[in-house]
């Protein structure tokens, strides 16, 4: 195999590459991001997208650039002080990688809502910075509609919020941290128990009934069975052998039982999964055939991973039990493509493997146990008085100074804004007058969701001494946090938060809610 | 459409500020408030203070690097240091977005500084292409708050003795004005670390050693006999190959930004790995396991060297009490942070002056003791060089960095401590690419 001359764009990409591979590489340089509000947040997400090379973006922003905005958002310069704001920031952000496409509509997100809310469907991604809470609704009710996802960010003097609004999120490669690895131990499918046959195990399956050690005494006296099978040497003493002395080290984690998580589970008995049409995903598709390997072929359990951990062995001996996996693991496979053909032909669909999200069969196998779908609720149901999450807020609400009392405040200071058309305390003489006022809204807040909570009135100064600041570094934090959670949608890897994230920069803080 | 045309004529006035330009700072600094600091005093003398003599060094001008001086530049500070001893790689462009395709081979440091100082009107950006081992400590002292973007743990240590080492105690109390805050903060992939340390006052680098992962090393019988996976076929050629065969050249070193070197190390990792049948050889592994790589995005970089410069914001103003002391990032599975206090070791060999114990019977050879010091997880020495007072005379026990002073003292490393002429309560002085000052230890014999 020859090497090609590394491309430009492979070694400039070189150490994002390592991370979601080519194939994610190539769903990012796909992706059209759309940016409203070129704010120092909106402005930060996009250098975190610009600079891996997403395939365009376009900023909309009715607003003129002003001198306040030229001093936190280091994509304006004093030059651009009067000019329209998207136009400005987009020539800064264009400059940063000439592979990205930068577009910008001179117009606010209200008035396209108004005149051409079909201008948001081309888009991979909405991203609304800083937008009052009436537009933000609007859009997400659009967007919610026509399947876009939305992502809700917003710097708030030292608080970072982000939301999340997709219906549902599909994941194959979700890159898990700390998975357990697949050795079937417990349930040696035949290959490996032939394999296993030609070393001498057969004292340990007669005493326990076939099944492997499950608790703590057990281990341990698996654990001494080991030892017992160290050689020693002529005085009798063992010998220092590291494979054994790895084996007593893994014992935990190599013996977990071979099961389902509960998360691959519900995917599983979705109604998705159950009901195949010629509309159905790819990710679904995927799942199906896999669920229908564990009911048949794979008796309740998962088409074999194929991959095993290094161990302490000789080449030789390494490599062959490698291979008992690996060819288990492809046998495994076919079987799998075989269920996802018969589904495509029996609602009509000719071609596998299919290009949907690119992913042919091995990675799904390889990834089975990891299998994840995010679904979040749409904005109108957590604003609803009928439907919002009373028990989440209120439990957390049992610690006052948790982040949770950070999104009652940013509820309550877009409800003064409502009222007065502005945000409270932006000028010094308003801060002391505006303490009351934005009291009120908190506690028409509570009133109106029957929230028996109490927010100190020490969030209330806080929020009023904040004056709708967006501190350059608070925006920054949560460039990169939206940036990243961007790029798991679109790349389809890792995996998403469920739904609001309120990072609090005062206590270094941070805590996701569902709402 | 929004009003006018026109963009509006801009006052700039001669410090180059315009109106409103730091009313996103401002109201941190001129209203008080419930979560200040109890040292915190509403005034506008602060911003003044961060615009005209507040002085920040950075030490790195790479992933963190950038994004901290784009972040200290819009919060006020103008007088900032930027140390780097490296140049741009085309590889760096995916995140150290001060540089461009053109920067390519130029210094770090010189390069983000002109960006900075160039788009930040005032900011006044000072870069020195240098490693921080060529500084002394005038050239340290003058800095308020230091902040670390590294790469590398024995910097971060270096940097950390040396602001251990300005420290000025009086009657064995701690001059509080000695003190230089240390921000440091660390990236991973899509993991990260921002810590606050007050030397003298809170953890230290060498305080919290174990919660570096150690670098993976594998065995050298796995690699010259037992290889299993192609990493191991790689360090093969890399370790073993490359200097049996001199395939460049005499005394030529295997340079990983070399992709003629690399990609003759491929093709032999290749062949080693066949004989094997051992499958997984690419390019990018083969440049991965040479250069010890790690992944890296623009994300996780913005989040933590936010974080950072939050903090030096915050003890440069007092505005609010620091982080106390450890922040740990990951946003692998939706976004997880966890804020914890990394506590003082009691004998931490940088910071507890606690003088630092070795024990060991007399018929213990040198080479245990050099295994002690580079094997043990609270000290982790690289290359330790041990000197003792012998008669009168300073005498050089081993020393690795040299090669004619190596080939000296290696026999020492066969000796027994006895034989060395050391004894019980000897003091030996142990200097390391670790810490910008010699460690004392004492030698206590056991039976």
């Amino acid at each position: 195999i020859m090497a090609d001359q590394k491309t430009n764009k492979e070694q400039r990409y070189d150490r994002q590459l390592r991370l979601w591979g080519d194939h994610g590489q190539e769903a990012l340089e796909n992706a059209h991001t759309c940016l409203l509000n070129a704010t120092a947040t909106g402005t930060e997400i996009l250098k975190n997208l610009i600079l891996p090379g997403i395939g365009a973006f376009t900023i909309v922003d009715g607003h003129r650039v002003t001198g306040e905005d030229v001093g936190n958002n280091f994509f304006l310069s004093s030059d651009s002080i009067g000019k329209n704001r998207a136009q400005a920031a987009t020539e800064f952000l264009q400059e940063l990688n000439s592979d990205v496409s930068g577009n910008f509509v001179e117009e606010s997100p209200d008035k396209l809502l108004d005149n051409d809310p079909e201008f948001f469907h081309r888009f991979s991604l909405v991203i609304g910075v800083q937008l009052p809470e009436s537009t933000c609704l609007r859009l997400g009710s659009v967007l919610w509609s026509a399947g876009v996802p939305f992502l809700v960010c917003r710097t708030y003097g030292l608080v970072g919020y982000m939301r999340l609004v997709v219906k549902e999120h599909t994941v194959v490669e979700s890159h898990p941290d700390n998975a357990l690895e697949d050795l079937r131990l417990d349930q040696p499918f035949t290959e490996l128990k032939n394999h296993i046959s030609t070393y001498d195990l057969d004292s340990m399956e007669k005493k326990h009934d076939l099944q492997v050690p499950k608790n703590y005494k057990e281990k341990e006296a698996f654990r001494q069975l080991i030892r017992e099978g160290i050689r020693k040497n002529e005085s009798g003493a063992p010998e220092e052998e590291e494979n054994f002395d790895e084996a007593i080290k893994n014992v935990n984690t190599a013996l977990n039982p071979t099961k389902i998580s509960s998360a691959v589970d519900d995917i599983f008995n979705s109604e998705q999964c159950e009901n195949i049409t010629s509309q159905t995903a790819a990710f679904w598709l995927m799942a199906r055939g896999v669920r229908d390997f564990v009911q048949n072929e794979g008796n309740g359990s998962l088409p074999v991973r194929g991959t095993i951990p290094d161990m302490i062995a000789d080449s030789d001996k390494f490599i062959s039990l490698q291979n008992v996996y690996r060819e288990k693991a492809l046998q495994d496979a076919a079987v799998v493509a075989k269920h996802i053909q018969s589904h495509l032909q029996a609602v009509g669909k000719v071609t596998y493997p299919f290009n949907a999200g690119g992913l042919p069969v091995s990675p799904l196998c390889k990834n089975a146990a990891f299998l994840r779908v995010v679904r979040c609720r749409s904005l109108a149901e957590e604003y609803s008085v009928d439907s919002f999450h009373k028990d989440t807020i209120t439990s957390c609400m049992d610690s006052p100074d948790s982040e949770m009392v950070l999104y009652l405040m940013l509820r309550a200071v877009d409800r003064f804004y409502q009222q007065h058309s502005r945000y409270p305390g932006v000028y010094n003489y308003q801060v002391e007058e505006d303490i009351s006022t934005l009291k009120l809204c908190v506690n028409s807040l509570l009133q109106e969701y029957s929230l028996n909570v109490n927010v100190k009135d020490d969030y209330v100064h806080e929020f009023c001494r904040y004056g709708a600041a967006e501190p350059h570094t608070v925006a920054s934090f949560l460039g990169g946090a939206a940036a990243q959670e961007a790029i798991k949608l679109i790349t389809h890897q890792f995996v998403p938060f469920n739904n609001t994230f309120i990072y609090n920069a005062m206590a270094q803080t941070s805590t996701t809610f569902q709402l | 459409m929004a009003d006018g045309d026109e963009p509006m004529a801009v006052d700039v006035g001669s410090s180059g500020d315009w109106d409103g330009r730091w009313s996103h700072v401002q109201k941190f600094l001129e209203r008080s408030g419930p979560f200040t600091h109890p040292d915190f005093e509403a005034s506008d003398e602060t911003l003044q203070f961060l615009l005209e003599t507040c002085k920040i060094l950075v030490i790195g001008a790479g992933g963190l690097g950038c994004e901290l001086l784009k972040n200290l530049a819009l919060s006020g500070f103008r007088h900032i240091h930027v140390v780097d001893m490296d140049t741009i790689d085309v590889s760096n462009l995916n995140r150290q977005f001060l540089f461009r395709s053109k920067d390519v081979g130029r210094p770090k440091a010189e390069v983000a500084a002109d960006f900075v100082n160039s788009r930040v009107p005032g900011c006044h950006v000072v870069p020195h292409f240098k490693k921080i081992q060529d500084f002394d400590e005038s050239f340290y002292r003058q800095f308020h708050i230091i902040v670390c973007g590294l790469d590398s743990i024995i910097a971060r240590r270096w940097m950390n003795g040396m602001l251990l080492s300005l420290l000025v105690y009086e009657d064995g109390v701690l001059d509080p004005s000695s003190i230089i805050p240390l921000i440091d903060g660390g990236t991973e992939g899509f993991k990260g670390n921002a810590r606050v340390i007050l030397p003298g006052m809170t953890a230290c680098i060498d305080c919290t050693l174990e919660l570096y992962p150690p670098q993976i090393n594998f065995p050298m019988c796995t690699i010259a006999s037992m290889p299993r996976l192609p990493e191991h076929c790689i360090e093969y050629v890399r370790i073993l190959q490359w200097p049996k065969e001199k395939p460049f050249g005499d005394g030529v070193a295997l340079d990983g930004d070399n992709p003629e070197h690399i990609q003759w190390v491929f093709q032999n990792s290749l062949e080693r790995a066949a004989e094997f049948s051992i499958t997984g050889v690419t390019y990018r592994l083969t440049q991965g396991v040479v250069k010890r790589i790690i992944p890296a995005v623009a994300s996780t970089n913005a989040v933590i060297a936010a974080a950072c410069a939050t903090e030096v914001f915050k003890i440069a103003t007092s505005a609010y009490i620091p982080l106390n002391n450890y922040l740990v990032f990951n946003d692998v599975d939706g976004l997880y942070t966890y804020t914890f206090e990394a506590e003082r070791k009691e004998n931490c060999s940088a910071c507890s002056q606690v003088p630092q114990k070795l024990q060991f019977p007399p018929s213990a050879k040198l080479q245990e003791v050099l295994e002690y010091l580079t094997e043990n997880s609270s000290l982790q020495m690289k290359s330790p060089a041990i000197t003792a007072t012998l008669e009168g005379k300073n005498k050089t026990l081993y020393l690795q960095t040299v090669a004619s002073i190596e080939e000296r003292t290696r026999p020492n490393l066969c000796k027994t401590l006895k034989e060395l002429g050391l004894a019980d309560g000897q003091e030996l002085a142990v200097a390391d690419v670790t810490t910008p000052q010699t460690v004392l230890f004492k030698l206590n014999f056991t039976s």
